[in-house]
């Protein structure tokens, strides 16, 4: 069994991968004819489909280190990556209770519409475009790494070129096709990775019969009981607190999560896709869970680790053993292509950020017509490609996991306060938007650095000033606290009367875009 | 015409009926939640005894927050596409507002 052809670029890989390139890059094809006003290149010309934007968000949201890595965690750890895929679904109820409906109605194109709609537009679009784009920039670095290396070990190529591979492809579905062929490559990502994952899954009940007992038997017959026992991940219960809250407010202020929501033509079919994206992203990590147990029971460990050491590989050589190289080219390419559906969404996220809130909002004050919009979003999303291409060579063998623990903790604590209060409470303010803002984020940056995961793992420092490896714990309620008492040391009329007429748009939709 | 929506009884109680939903329906997540990593940290014995084989209780425990999850976002939309968007339709229909 230790004959493998992973990390070799095969056949039948190369097959797969064109195919696949070659249909994502007609789709962009398509999609550019029907790509020239804002409404299409941000927001698909709000065409989608609640099922389908159900799937495209669970493509957006599921990476290839949610199926490779989680795979990997729970192959070797067992129980422990169960508790890793719970917390990465538990913040999607959230986004249906409290945001997705109302960010439908109030908002045109990003995040940001909804907290500056009836504020002080400069200074909010201001801020909460700083937030998403330090959100989008941290994750979409750790991505990149996470391509690269990835890439090079499932086919074999450089990781410079696995990034620009990925850098270019991304521009390419962004720049010309928007929304409409992000929204697309996303959704068939999500069919090829759920079905991928289903046919792995039914090839490992297969061998035992259809029968979890069998396969958790030889398990932890091989690998002891602590397999299906919460083991290392939980030992300090406030840490893992403070991660909850970082995953489970954090997916409800991702930039580019919350994007997808001005896809679909009204709130209704906003909530539907919600409903899907969980159904899907929960049925894929509980694939996941048996995907894992089924490479410890078939493949073992010391194969497993002895390929990468984080067990990354632990899906691709299960697909090996199992299926043979052909099922394994597919698995590696579906992996290829869950990779760029995240990064593509993300371009397109930071993108927006960039033109409709930064240029626009700020700079232009409002004023610009559609081409000329659409122009700048066109060449941001050219300039933050390249800059993630940069960034993902410069980041080369660095430790990034961090990052996407910043992220979703900048993502907690900058985006989510912000939105939920301009949303639901009629005394926010200008200022408290900005100061809730800016202290959110300056916590969750401050706090990481100070912490065990970078100074003392990254800098080498012998102890952690800060004892929490999550700062949402802190960042989170400051945020929060801090929005609250600036607000109500600064009144602000004007806000308080839009607020009802806001109600009527976002309880009822009448006036949403 | 807003100051009329406003006022309308039947749009005070969409927005009551639907903050009060959202609310309990957050609340519960929370619970499910928060409630499991509690469970995690101080009530290891219980998550690792065996009720099935080698199957330990925290494996349908771990599973039953996400399906629960998933259940939840499901009531929710039920209750929205039954009564939720029927107010809505009926308090537009009536204010004559488009």
């Amino acid at each position: 069994m230790l004959e493998t052809t992973i990390g070799q670029p095969t056949l039948t890989a190369i097959i797969f991968f064109f195919l696949f390139v070659a249909a994502t890059l007609y789709i962009t094809y398509w999609a550019a004819k029907r790509t020239r006003t804002t409404a299409e290149f941000y927001a698909a010309g709000r065409s989608i489909t609640g099922f389908q934007n159900g799937l495209a968000l669970a493509g957006d949201y599921m990476s290839a280190a949610s199926f490779l890595g989680i795979a990997g965690l729970v192959a070797l750890k067992g129980y422990d990556g169960l508790i890793y895929s719970v917390g990465f679904l538990v913040g999607w109820p959230i986004v249906m209770f409290l945001i997705a409906e109302q960010l439908r109605n109030l908002g045109k194109y990003t995040f940001a519409d909804v907290v500056a709609y009836r504020l002080k537009q400069r200074p909010i679009r201001t801020a909460a475009a700083t937030g998403a784009l330090i959100t989008v920039l941290l994750y979409l670095i750790a991505q990149m790494v996470g391509a690269g290396s990835l890439i090079k070990l499932l086919f074999g190529l450089p990781y410079e070129i696995a990034v620009v591979i990925v850098g270019a492809l991304m521009i390419a579905y962004v720049l010309f096709g928007g929304m409409l062929a992000t929204t697309w490559v996303q959704i068939i990502k999500a069919v090829l990775l759920l079905g991928g994952a289903t046919i792995l899954v039914f090839l490992i009940l297969i061998k035992f019969g259809f029968n979890y007992v069998d396969l958790f038997s030889t398990v932890t017959d091989k690998y002891g009981e602590k397999m299906l026992q919460p083991g290392g991940l939980v030992k300090n219960p406030i840490d893992t607190i403070s991660l909850g809250i970082a995953l489970m407010f954090g997916t409800a202020g991702l930039p580019h999560i919350l994007m997808r929501f001005y896809t679909v033509p009204d709130a209704k079919e906003a909530r539907k896709s919600v409903f899907y994206a969980t159904g899907f992203i929960g049925y894929f990590y509980i694939l996941t869970f048996t995907i894992g147990f089924g490479a410890a029971a078939l493949v073992g460990h010391e194969i497993i680790s002895k390929i990468d050491k984080g067990g990354n590989m632990a899906a691709p050589l299960l697909a090996e053993a199992l299926g043979g190289e052909i099922f394994l080219g597919f698995l590696a390419a579906v992996a290829f292509a869950t990779i760029l559906a995240v990064v593509a969404g993300l371009t397109l996220a930071g993108a927006s950020a960039v033109s409709h809130d930064i240029y626009v909002g700020v700079i232009r004050r409002g004023k610009a017509d559609e081409k000329q919009e659409v122009r700048a979003a066109k060449i941001a999303t050219l300039v933050l490609g390249v800059l993630a291409i940069l960034l993902g060579i410069a980041f080369k063998g660095q430790n990034v996991a961090f990052m996407v623990g910043l992220a979703f903790a900048i993502a907690a604590s900058a985006n989510f306060p912000a939105l939920l209060m301009s949303i639901f409470w009629k005394k926010f303010t200008t200022q408290g938007a900005i100061c809730s803002i800016y202290s959110g984020l300056a916590l969750s940056v401050i706090l990481i650095i100070l912490s065990p995961t970078v100074w003392v793992d990254i800098l080498k420092n012998p102890q952690p000033i800060f004892p929490l490896k999550s700062p949402a714990i802190v960042s989170f309620f400051a945020a929060f606290i801090v929005g609250i008492v600036v607000s109500l040391l600064t009144r602000e009329k004007e806000a308080e009367e839009k607020f009802e007429a806001e109600k009527i748009r976002s309880y009822i939709g009448i006036g949403a875009e | 015409m807003k100051e009329k929506i406003l006022k309308s009884p039947e749009f005070r109680a969409i927005v009551r009926s639907k903050n009060a939903i959202s609310i309990f329906l957050t609340v519960v997540e929370l619970f499910i939640y928060f409630g499991f990593i509690l469970l995690l940290a101080y009530g290891k014995e219980l998550l690792n005894q065996k009720i099935y084989g080698p199957i330990t209780a925290g494996i349908p425990i771990g599973i039953g927050v996400i399906v629960l999850s998933w259940i939840l976002t499901g009531i929710y939309v039920t209750w929205a596409n039954k009564s939720y968007d029927d107010n809505v339709a009926k308090v537009r229909e009536k204010l004559g507002g488009e």
